[in-house]
């Protein structure tokens, strides 16, 4: 069982696991599946500076914080207990595009080669980390939601402003990928 | 309540969450209960490699189902969900009537939406994957967090000045 659980859980698995999170939440507490809106209270919580998007009574809204914590914690008992010994298998065709860019340790989820701590301080590091997070919050904000507050919930409930936001995420990600992240790997 | 309040109810229907609260108010240890339901959610997250940059790069290239897979089947298992909660009248374990609120449509879900997939493109992640990864021990990623707390309040300064 444990050695199952170790695996990769393949998307007919996943998937609806997360989906099941969008009645969990409405069901434990009325409450609509949403991530990003984490980082808002975050800034009502710690730097409100008198803006009027940040103020309002964060703590009503103290269960995102619990939540989004709860996915820290989630992810460091998978990684702990659960831990897939062998490196993300991805497709070939990816492999040898990110080999010609250095990039080759398939070991973590995230490209130890080129995020870590020495690369904040280069252009290229700066970019994917600083300036790509700020885009991540940025936009949501400005989208009214992310992958899961319009994607998944939005949808769940037919909600064609969610789609268009959907949408939206995908082509602003296909552009990234495929005409301006290859230049940016190549600095 | 103060005058405030009213213009921040607009404020707040323009999001994905907020608006949906309990009627009731409870004591801060029944917030538990949603750290529980993040932290199952967290392991899903890690276990089919969703929070990994690799699988978003292969989604944005279409070398892999997986990513359709995983968003494909938890939107049909989410709106399966909500039809049963409408249909039956489903409460909530303290007996309230689950509410739900339709979005309002405005050019931010185009400009944002398209700045969002940038963003998700490059650092390989979305705002719940960022608190996975930090949690598998990426502690650069707390760097790319800061980042987007600090693109969120940026937002919040500038949203007067942008186009909705």
């Amino acid at each position: 069982m444990l050695d199952f659980l170790k695996q990769p859980w393949p998307w007919y698995i996943a998937g609806p696991l997360i989906g099941l999170t969008v009645p969990a939440l409405l069901i434990l507490g009325n409450k609509s599946f949403g991530i990003s809106s984490s980082l808002r209270h975050i800034c009502a919580a710690c730097l409100p500076a008198n803006i009027p998007f940040f103020k309002y009574d964060w703590k009503k809204e103290a269960w995102n914080l619990f939540f989004v914590f709860g996915i820290l914690l989630g992810g460091a008992i998978a990684i702990h207990f659960l831990s897939n010994p062998n490196p993300i298998e991805v497709n070939p065709k990816l492999a040898t595009e990110l080999a010609a860019y250095g990039i080759t340790d398939y070991n973590n989820l995230i490209p130890q080669d080129i995020m870590n701590w020495p690369a904040l301080l280069t252009l290229k590091g700066f970019l994917l980390m600083v300036v790509g997070g700020f885009l991540v919050g940025f936009g949501t904000r400005y989208a009214g939601g992310c992958t899961s507050g319009h994607a998944i919930m939005g949808l769940s409930n037919l909600q064609w402003p969610s789609l268009v936001a959907t949408i939206c995420f995908m082509i602003g990600g296909f552009i990234m990928a495929n005409l301006i992240l290859p230049h940016i790997l190549a600095l | 309540m103060k005058n405030q309040e009213n213009t921040d109810f607009e404020v707040r229907s323009l999001d994905a969450i907020c608006i949906n609260e309990s009627h009731l108010t409870h004591k801060w240890y029944h917030n538990l209960k949603y750290l529980v339901v993040g932290v199952l959610f967290g392991i899903v997250f890690v276990k089919s490699e969703v929070v990994s940059w690799f699988r978003i790069q292969e989604m944005f290239r279409l070398q892999s189902f997986h990513m359709y897979g995983i968003i494909g089947s938890a939107i049909v298992v989410g709106m399966a969900s909500i039809w049963l909660i409408k249909k039956f009248n489903i409460k909530t374990i303290y007996g309230e009537s689950i509410e739900f609120h339709d979005k309002t449509f405005n050019k931010g879900q185009i400009y944002g939406g398209l700045l969002f997939g940038l963003g998700w493109a490059v650092t390989g992640a979305c705002p719940g994957p960022l608190f996975a990864q930090i949690g598998t021990g990426a502690t650069v990623i707390v760097v790319t967090l800061l980042s987007a707390i600090a693109g969120t309040w940026v937002y919040g300064l500038l949203r007067d000045k942008l186009p909705h």
